[in-house]
């Protein structure tokens, strides 16, 4: 056995192509930012920050500056208060969430991605289905209704982030849920804004 | 009642509001994670406010960007404002909103719908 210290470049080079992938991946994507790991609040007061001087360094008209931003905040919130209901004494693979934000010539990009309790996959599931079979009229009336109806959790999360992305982009709520052991599936989200 | 007077952060809006003057203003950005523990002060203020109200009470709604956390206790605080309506008080909420931004609009008129009080919507030149 080799002792620990000593680097053996043979193990190194898959690591090596990997990065390489991930380059190439997020290059012909456009990737203008992504970010995989723990969700905090300051994360978030960052990653925005940095989101709103790319967007001003691109010249992006205001309208699609505000549409992008706002989405975002809604799209990595949802993530933040998600993070927040994983049980703490879960292990950190769980509490680990991924998202990218990549501009292609006619739109703007956010994926999301995250674990969930493979029994709450069903009542997501069913919420997202609601909001993608609604109509642009259909999903004002229903933001309305679930804003004056609706519950708040402690956190302020009310329901309300998924409609209002719908709303906002006046696109269908792209998602995914890839299982991943008896307990977790991996819950995806596409947004297009355009 | 002492003025309320807030300073903006970069995801919180500035708040003042003047008693006496029936003068409340928030203004700025409104993207806190955790919307209900900003908005408490203002809820329970417009409370005590309501009780004795300023003969004509203006207030001055001029959002940047605001989450859908935030939607529900700025709802909160425009339920307080139409306690203090139905009393018979003068009350007139303004909705500033910039040039081509509609979905601020909208949101002004979601409002507007839900909340029965005299909304303005005022478009901001750039």
């Amino acid at each position: 056995m080799f002792p620990q210290s000593k680097i053996n470049p043979e193990k190194n080079r898959p690591m090596m192509l990997d990065i390489y992938d991930f380059y190439d991946k997020m290059e012909r994507n456009n990737i203008l930012l992504s970010f995989k790991g723990d969700i905090t609040s300051e994360l978030l007061t960052s990653i925005l920050q940095i989101m709103e001087s790319k967007l001003e360094n691109l010249q992006e008209e205001p309208k699609v500056k505000k549409k992008v931003y706002n989405v975002l905040v809604e799209c990595l919130q949802n993530l933040y208060h998600h993070m927040g209901e994983m049980d703490a004494a879960q292990n950190e693979k769980n509490r680990s969430a991924i998202f990218m934000i990549g501009k292609l010539e006619t739109h703007y990009n956010i994926i999301t991605g995250n674990y969930i309790r493979n029994e709450n996959m069903d009542g997501l599931k069913a919420r997202l289905d609601e909001v993608n079979n609604l109509t642009q009229i259909e999903l004002k009336e229903y933001y309305k209704k679930v804003l004056a109806n609706g519950e708040m959790s402690a956190k302020g999360g009310g329901g309300l982030g998924m409609i209002d992305i719908a709303r906002k982009t006046g696109e269908k709520l792209n998602y995914n849920f890839m299982p991943v052991d008896d307990k977790y599936s991996f819950f995806s989200l596409n947004i297009k804004i355009s | 009642m002492e003025k309320i007077n807030i300073e903006s952060t970069p995801k919180t809006p500035s708040i003042n509001f003047d008693f006496e003057k029936g003068v409340l203003e928030i203004k700025g950005r409104s993207i806190p994670e955790n919307s209900i523990e900003f908005y408490k002060p203002i809820v329970e203020s417009l409370e005590k406010y309501g009780s004795a109200p300023s003969s004509v009470t203006t207030v001055n709604i001029q959002l940047e960007y605001f989450n859908t956390s935030s939607s529900k206790c700025i709802l909160d605080v425009f339920k307080k404002l139409e306690n203090i309506h139905k009393g018979g008080n003068q009350l007139v909420i303004n909705w500033y909103y910039e040039q081509d931004d509609e979905d601020m609009l909208e949101a002004g008129e979601d409002y507007q719908a839900i909340i029965n009080v005299p909304f303005k919507m005022i478009q901001m030149e750039e």
